[in-house]
């Protein structure tokens, strides 16, 4: 048994079942690593890659939209929180969304100084989650070097809170 | 603001037979589906995308209904009149998939005439739900082809768009038509017709195709009861 793969592999397991139990990840993200075979190692990777890169660009142009004060695009602004919503639920980024759901909340009452604050606190969030992320890609990446298997499912010693458990069935 | 995407597949014997895009005879595989995939997240056409491949459909994915007329050959006045002859399009079941878990919602798709209704984020076994209609409609179709009505519904451009058809971005460079997946239900025989999956907004503009597979599609009796089957609201 190489030892350094069951290490590795154990190490991944461990994060991963962080990230969900900090609320990072939703069942959602189980949903996306399904998806994902020996015959496209990469697509859970790919597709967060393409989430943060639609997060930047949403609001960058959200953050326009907010910027002055006499003369704010609500409409704008709760068009970019809709997609980042939906993205963010389709790739199971469980934080983000969380904000989009306040940040809509303060679109829809003309809350610009509530949007500005959402705004910012989204931008946190996704830029948090695509380090944790990169995290475990690479962890991914070292336990595919050492020869080893990604694992697919968790650990059964994992208790976690019903609102987050990841499915674990196959 | 931003629209839903949807998903449709036409069965690729029926677009054989109207003959659209020019497509040349080959030789028929009746476990091949083609999903017409209309989202205008590109995140959410990744992913529908992939749900679709790993279930063994063809799938084509475009970013809006527009594009999903383009691709289809209907995008034109000429195309979108002679659309009451054509059977083909009549038959292609449509899917609505939406992040909103708003039920009359929901219902009017239904009434509409969509085959079902996917709620996002879709996942893999709502995609494995729909498959399985899929090859059991085209197992059946062969056997048992609904006839059209005498009188054709004529294509009115003025009526209340219906739920936003499935958009087709071009991602692969196959020519064969998109495939439309057959909606599944658990109770009663699913109407033979393909299959289109899409997700938008009540308002989105568009489809001649659409108020004519609406139309015609035989009146969903199975509607409560796929409404059983959804989810509950994320949030």
């Amino acid at each position: 048994m190489n030892t350094v793969v069951a290490k590795l592999q154990r190490q991944f397991q461990d994060y991963l079942v962080s990230l969900y139990q900090q609320g990072f990840l939703d069942n959602q993200f189980t949903e996306l690593r399904k998806l994902q075979d020996e015959g496209t190692p990469d697509f859970v990777a790919e597709v967060v890659s393409l989430f943060f890169d639609d997060c930047s660009k949403l609001i960058n142009s959200m953050s326009r939209s907010l910027e002055r004060p006499e003369n704010v695009d609500f409409k704008q602004v709760d068009s970019g929180v809709h997609q980042l919503k939906g993205s963010s639920s389709s790739v199971g980024a469980r934080r983000v969304k969380n904000v989009c759901i306040s940040f809509k909340e303060c679109c829809d009452v003309q809350n610009r100084e509530g949007c500005l604050r959402c705004l910012q606190q989204v931008d946190y969030e996704y830029k948090m989650l695509k380090t944790k992320l990169q995290d475990l890609f690479n962890l991914e990446q070292q336990i595919v070097q050492a020869g080893g298997a990604i694992p697919q499912h968790f650990p059964s010693y994992t208790i976690l809170r019903p609102d987050i458990r990841p499915c674990l069935d196959a | 603001m931003a629209r839903d995407g949807g998903v449709s597949c036409l069965r690729s014997s029926e677009m054989m037979r109207v003959g659209i895009g020019g497509m040349e005879s080959q030789p028929l595989d009746l476990d091949e589906v083609h999903v017409l995939a209309v989202d205008d997240s590109l995140v959410d056409r990744i992913v529908i995308e992939r749900l679709l491949r790993i279930t063994s459909c063809k799938v084509t994915a475009v970013d809006s209904g527009w594009r999903a007329l383009e691709f289809l050959g209907l995008d034109n006045e000429k195309a979108s009149a002679e659309l009451d002859e054509s059977s083909s399009f009549r038959q292609v079941p449509v899917v609505i998939m939406s992040s909103e878990n708003v039920l009359t919602r929901i219902d009017r798709c239904l009434e509409e005439g969509a085959e079902d209704f996917l709620l996002k984020p879709v996942k893999l076994a709502d995609v494995k739900r729909l498959r399985s209609y899929l090859t059991r409609d085209v197992k059946l179709s062969n056997a048992n082809k609904r006839k059209l009505p005498e009188d054709s519904v004529p294509v009115n451009t003025s009526l209340p768009p219906p739920p936003s058809p499935f958009t087709i971005s071009p991602d692969s460079s196959d020519s064969s038509p998109p495939m439309t997946i057959s909606p599944e239900s658990s109770d009663s025989s699913p109407p033979l017709s393909p299959l289109e999956i899409s997700s938008s907004p009540l308002s989105t503009p568009i489809d001649d195709e659409d108020d004519d597979v609406l139309t015609s599609s035989p009146a969903p009796e199975e509607s409560p009861a796929r409404r059983q089957k959804m989810r509950s609201p994320l949030d």
